[in-house]
């Protein structure tokens, strides 16, 4: 049998420094999945919680389970990530989260080392009704900017359930990003989808968040939050369809432009459908606020300082 | 202790301030009376040195040192702060680290006391963030929640009563008292009468100028009749000027 105690520990400790507390792996109360490249390293199931999976030649091949009126109440964790300079990891995932089922998961991705490292994630999420699914999927990357990160979900809300999902990329160099994220709902389902990225050398951040109200009464939100230093760039995509009877849809896309060769561009795309239905959005490019920064300089921080408590602010 | 001497500042080609002379003493509130347009927050950002504020003409003198050509942030470390009429927001910091920032002596008081101070529960505030979810009234108290943590030298108070319910002036005269037994000054600037008479001395502005300085019931009452039903904002009565 393969020894992955050294591969774990190089893992956990990636993990450790993204923020992460080593007790929650150990913890057995907490559903788990931890994956070096495409090994799974371990795997904690706990009741009404399933995890398979298949070792890819690039990857993992997953479905996670949870079962129908099935509340967990600690965070799931996955933990994903590769330890050496090069390398690709596909996670095919599909997340299925049963009628009146709730639960919140903690996706860990790091990459410490990369110098060229491709992490694609393919999933597909079935969010039940009146279900409750929260992802939230935080980035750890080394200094170096070597990581191309392709995340993309297609997500179906049934009948009154949610979907709440945060991908967050700030310690580290971006790299490239290219997260694509679709949410199709039904009757009185919800959705928030959160992105926080802070790019810095010459990191490429491409973010695509679309909603698709397809029921009556269903509401979407697409917030991202977007800082760009040195000559990082980004373009936000980000689309709200409405086609179900009074469908309420917002996207709020804010990019603060730190480097002078750094570039940011938004483009919304609201599609009413329905004459009831209404979207609504709002988008701010540019520096950080004059007002901000001169009422924390009146209480004593220095102007480069008070933009560091901004933006981290804006990106936690 | 502050001491504006001739400070004039021009905007756009027009003259905001006009030559203002002006002391505030230590432990001394000082209210700033003025109609709309007056020149009263102009007044309240050269003081506090807003890039965009930079004075064209005279001292501003801070224990006897004129400070104008420091930033905000150093003026902020002698002792000087602002709260604006109107805060600004921000996004993902919670009341207990924004208040936390302004706590900078370990003999200040502690931010659960400060946001008592004007009425809020810390329990209910200290997580919750510094954003768009306050009501106004809200953020101007923990505005001043935060001055207070600070425990300035001399706090610069733009209007701190403007959108605050009017069973709530009590908490910002309360603030301010506290300020000032605290060794903090106070420039006070508002529209209230009943909240300017807390002042051990007032003026009055129009068109960026001093037409009275004084006791409060004094200026109050020159504000009151002559400032109050005036049909020409900022176009002073000579006489007026004169009599200063």
């Amino acid at each position: 049998m393969t020894d992955y105690t050294t591969e774990f520990e190089l893992l956990a400790r990636a993990y450790e420094a993204s923020g992460g507390n080593l007790k929650d792996l150990q913890n057995k109360q907490y559903g788990l999945m931890l994956v070096s490249g495409n090994k799974l390293l371990g795997k904690n199931e706990i009741p009404g919680l399933s995890i398979a999976s298949t070792s890819l030649a690039d990857g993992i091949q997953t479905k996670i389970t949870v079962k129908k009126n099935t509340i967990i109440n600690n965070p799931i964790h996955l933990c994903f990530g590769v330890i050496p300079e090069e390398g690709v990891q596909r996670i095919m995932a599909d997340f299925i989260i049963e009628d009146g089922a709730r639960a919140t998961f903690l996706a860990h991705c790091s990459f410490p080392n990369a110098v060229k490292v491709l992490h694609i994630m393919e999933g597909n999420v079935t969010v039940g009704k009146n279900a409750l699914m929260e992802y939230s999927e935080t980035h750890y990357h080394g200094a170096k900017g070597g990581v191309e990160v392709l995340p993309k979900m297609r997500i179906e809300v049934n009948r009154g359930g949610r979907y709440i999902s945060t991908f967050r990329l700030i310690k580290g160099a971006a790299g490239v990003v290219n997260l694509d994220y679709a949410a199709a709902l039904s009757e009185h389902a919800s959705t928030e989808m959160y992105a926080k990225i802070y790019g810095k050398r010459k990191d490429d951040i491409q973010v695509k968040e679309s909603i698709y109200l397809n029921g009556a009464g269903s509401k979407g939100l697409a917030k991202s939050r977007i800082v760009l230093s040195e000559e990082a760039r980004a373009e936000v995509l980000g689309e709200v369809i409405g086609q179900g009877a009074y469908s309420r849809g917002h996207i709020d896309c804010m990019e603060i432009v730190q480097g002078k060769k750094a570039l940011a561009s938004a483009v919304p795309k609201l599609q009413v459908v329905d004459e009831t239905a209404k979207l609504t959005h709002e988008a701010a490019i540019g520096s950080v606020d004059k007002r901000q920064i001169e009422t924390l300089m009146a209480r004593g921080l220095s102007e480069q300082e008070a933009v560091d408590v901004i933006v981290m602010g804006l990106l936690r | 202790m502050i001491e504006l001497v001739d400070v004039s500042l021009q905007k756009n080609n027009k003259l905001i301030l006009n030559s203002i002379h002006l002391r505030i003493h230590p432990r001394e509130i000082h209210s700033i009376l003025g109609m709309n347009g007056t020149g009263k927050s102009t007044l309240a950002y050269v003081i506090m040195g807003l890039p965009d504020y930079q004075v064209d003409h005279g001292k501003i003198l801070w224990d006897g040192k004129d400070i104008k050509k420091l930033n905000i942030a150093e003026r902020a470390k002698l002792g000087l702060t602002l709260a604006w009429q109107e805060p600004a927001r921000f996004e993902g910091l919670t009341v207990r680290e924004y208040l936390g920032l302004s706590k900078k002596g370990k003999n200040n008081l502690p931010i659960e006391e400060c946001l008592r101070r004007v009425g809020l529960e810390p329990k209910d505030y200290l997580n919750r963030e510094v954003d768009a979810t306050l009501s106004g009234g809200e953020r101007k108290r923990i505005e001043l929640a935060s001055v207070l943590a600070m425990q300035p030298r001399l706090a610069i108070l733009d209007e701190p009563d403007s959108g605050i319910d009017s069973l709530s002036i009590d908490y910002i005269k309360d603030v301010i008292r506290t300020l000032v037994a605290g060794g903090s000054s106070v420039m006070l600037i508002t529209h209230q009468e009943e909240v300017a008479a807390i002042a051990d001395r007032a003026t009055a502005l129009c068109a960026g100028q001093v037409l009275r300085s004084g006791s409060p019931e004094e200026v109050t009452r020159f504000f009151h009749n002559h400032c109050r039903p005036c049909p020409h904002v900022n176009q002073p009565d000579q006489e007026v000027l004169l009599n200063d």
